[in-house]
């Protein structure tokens, strides 16, 4: 396991450095962020001036070598317009992003694998039909107009929950959470669900599918034959099968949650890293840009990681450090 | 109380109702297995052996339905039992082992876990003693070291382990019945060799009444105290092992052994039952049979009834071999 570990780091570490030169060099040569920042009325000295302050004059090459050492000491670059860390201020936005994300991921769960189940265990039954075919909307239906339709119908028909911010928040460990007030909940209910719904069709599909094949193997129908209890074999000798293929694809959709966050949080005005990527895009804000990709290429890393940690956890048949040869 | 057999099964018909109409896969079959009792259920592939076996246990699935006749365990009709009932006695008073090793335990579940919820399915007893009698049959099975390898993954264990570790699960509460569906067909000879020589024991020793389907005759022969042969549903022929396979009444009977390379001259072409094994879809009214039958005519057309030409042999014909077994 812990070779398997180690090798996997190396290989990580190559990833994100090609990953760096990638993102570096693609946004480095589109667009020419002096036009956005310097004052229209500024002469051309002020302008050159500018320009070698930014390390803009320098060749693309010599550009990315000072960047790699730079962020090799955990320094990203400045933002051209808050003029603070770029990395500080990503940090800053993580923590709503990745609550937005984990309670997105845990309510596609929740709902979706006991749907899955149901509608695998059942498949022509009423029910299932109906759950199968909301599952379709959910895959179908843009994330941005739910949104809008969300907080068109709870926040401003029903006035059930508010429709932007984080709401209320409460220090843990020193970080600002919402979900630890009743007033941060209700602020986190919807852009939550809204940002879940793809998933929970997505985990009800797996389920279904698993349930649906693993119902009729042999080992289900022996463990029918040592008379266990029906509960007993959904719960035990089902779950832990169809866990497999519902684990390894929600680990690697993990990632595109956050990515998606973009949409969510921007509809709900979401305090987080998407938005702020947003506003970094349109503002040609280079150094936060870079930063932000980064940081998404590392946690893409560590969740790969970490689902072949759980997947040898669940399947015992991978074994990690056979993976040697 | 001693006259009462394990096992009675009467009439038993079990179809399946699909789309392209009813087939009969078990259409009358009838038996009893008494106590320490061996029988070998025979039959080509289709012919309803395992259909047999599931229908005792209850666990035909649809579009499968038992829909007529008795199974009589220990007195007790199971037929419309209710589930809780049948619950109960599967995998206690009833246990099965499966054709496939490969296939019965759950891959994802440790031997250990997978023993121990079959005893605490059944019985109040701690974890521990749960654990003690799991290692116990292990080692009685011929598992070496079973307290090492109750804790290993079903996907460590070779196809002949697993089996052994099937049947270890298939003995752990002391069953009446056990039904084998062919579970040294996927083995090699040496292995089927030792099972075989401990299911016989087991048998022997404990009383346990055991239902062997096997398509292989060899190991019939060696194994079982009665024999009942099927053919597309039917019972074809039933009687004590030593009587049916060396006196054979019924022709389709006479084919199958006939068929048995060991029979044959070397050097000449090995015999074997003209046509094809009927579909389940569409059987005739009188014999199944008669279309491969060398000694057809008018009188097989009609529903055959089970006769007893010889004493204490079952046959489903209308022209029993009596002569040619003489």
């Amino acid at each position: 396991m812990s070779v398997f570990i180690i090798r996997r780091l190396m290989q990580s570490v190559l990833v994100v450095w090609i990953m760096s030169l990638l993102v570096f060099v693609g946004v480095n040569i589109v667009g020419d962020p002096v036009d956005m920042l310097v004052n229209p009325e500024a002469d051309q000295a002020e302008i050159e001036r500018f320009i070698k302050d930014l390390g803009l004059d320098r060749p693309l090459h010599e550009q990315y070598w000072y960047f790699l050492l730079n962020a090799l000491k955990g320094d990203l670059g400045n933002s051209f317009i808050f003029n603070q860390p770029a990395l500080k201020l990503i940090v800053q936005r993580i923590p709503a992003t990745f609550e937005l994300a984990i309670v997105a991921l845990l309510m596609a769960i929740i709902v979706g694998i006991p749907l899955g189940v149901y509608a695998g265990l059942k498949p022509d039954g009423k029910i299932s039909k109906t759950i199968m075919a909301t599952s379709i909307l959910g895959f179908s239906l843009p994330t941005f107009w739910v949104g809008m339709m969300m907080i068109m119908v709870f926040a401003v028909m029903l006035g059930w929950s508010p429709s932007y911010g984080r709401g209320e928040t409460a220090s843990l460990f020193g970080i600002e959470f919402s979900f630890l007030t009743w007033n941060g909940l209700r602020h986190l209910f919807l852009p939550a669900l809204n940002l879940s719904l793809f998933k929970m069709s997505l985990v009800i599909r797996l389920a279904r599918a698993g349930t649906r094949e693993v119902v009729h193997q042999d080992y289900i129908k022996f463990a029918r034959a040592k008379g266990l209890s029906q509960n007993r074999i959904i719960f035990v000798h089902l779950m832990k099968n169809i866990m497999i293929p519902v684990v390894t694809v929600l680990g690697l959709e993990f990632g595109g949650l956050i990515a998606f966050s973009v949409v969510t949080e921007t509809v709900f005005s979401w305090p987080g890293m998407g938005k702020l990527i947003i506003d970094a895009l349109n503002n040609l804000d280079r150094p936060v840009v870079v930063a932000y990709l980064m940081i998404i290429v590392v946690i893409f890393v560590v969740i790969n990681l970490v689902v072949d940690v759980l997947y040898s956890i669940l399947d015992p048949r991978v074994r990690l450090q056979d993976l040697k040869g | 109380m001693s006259d009462v057999p394990t096992l009675a099964v009467e009439n038993l018909e079990t179809h399946f109702f699909t789309k392209a109409g009813v087939a009969k896969a078990v259409d009358g079959v009838s038996f009893s297995v008494g106590r320490g009792e061996i029988m070998g259920l025979v039959g080509e592939s289709g012919s309803g052996k395992s259909v047999t076996g599931f229908s005792i246990l209850g666990l035909v699935d649809p579009p499968g339905r038992v829909v007529g006749g008795k199974v009589l365990f220990n007195g007790e009709d199971l037929i419309g039992a209710s589930e809780q009932r049948m619950q109960k006695l599967r995998g206690n008073k009833i246990a099965m082992i499966f054709q496939d090793p490969m296939m019965t335990l759950n891959p994802v579940l440790r031997i250990d876990t997978q023993m121990i919820e079959t005893v605490l399915a059944h019985e109040k007893v701690s974890k521990e003693t749960a654990r003690q009698r799991s290692r116990d049959t292990l080692a009685q099975v011929g598992i070496p070291s079973p307290e090492e390898r109750m804790r290993a993954y079903p996907h460590q264990f070779s196809g002949g382990m697993r089996q052994r570790v099937a049947i270890a699960i298939a003995l752990l509460n002391k069953p009446d019945l056990i039904v084998a569906d062919e579970p040294t067909t996927a083995l090699d000879v040496t292995i089927q060799g030792q099972i075989l020589y401990e299911a016989q024991k087991l048998c022997r020793e404990t009383g346990t009444a055991l239902i062997w389907i096997t398509h292989d005759l060899a190991v019939v022969a060696g194994l079982a105290d009665k024999i009942s042969v099927m053919y597309a549903g039917r019972l074809a022929e039933q009687g004590t092992i030593d009587d049916v396979l060396d006196h054979p009444v019924h022709p389709y009977t006479i084919g199958l052994l006939g068929s048995v390379p060991g029979h044959n001259t070397r050097g000449q072409r090995l015999y074997q039952i003209p046509g094809m094994t009927p579909s389940l879809l569409s059987l005739p009214d009188g014999c199944a049979f008669k279309e491969r039958c060398e000694f057809s005519d008018a009188a097989c057309a009609l529903r055959q009834e089970i006769t007893e030409p010889v004493p204490g042999r079952a046959v489903r014909c209308c022209h029993p071999q009596i002569e040619a077994a003489r």
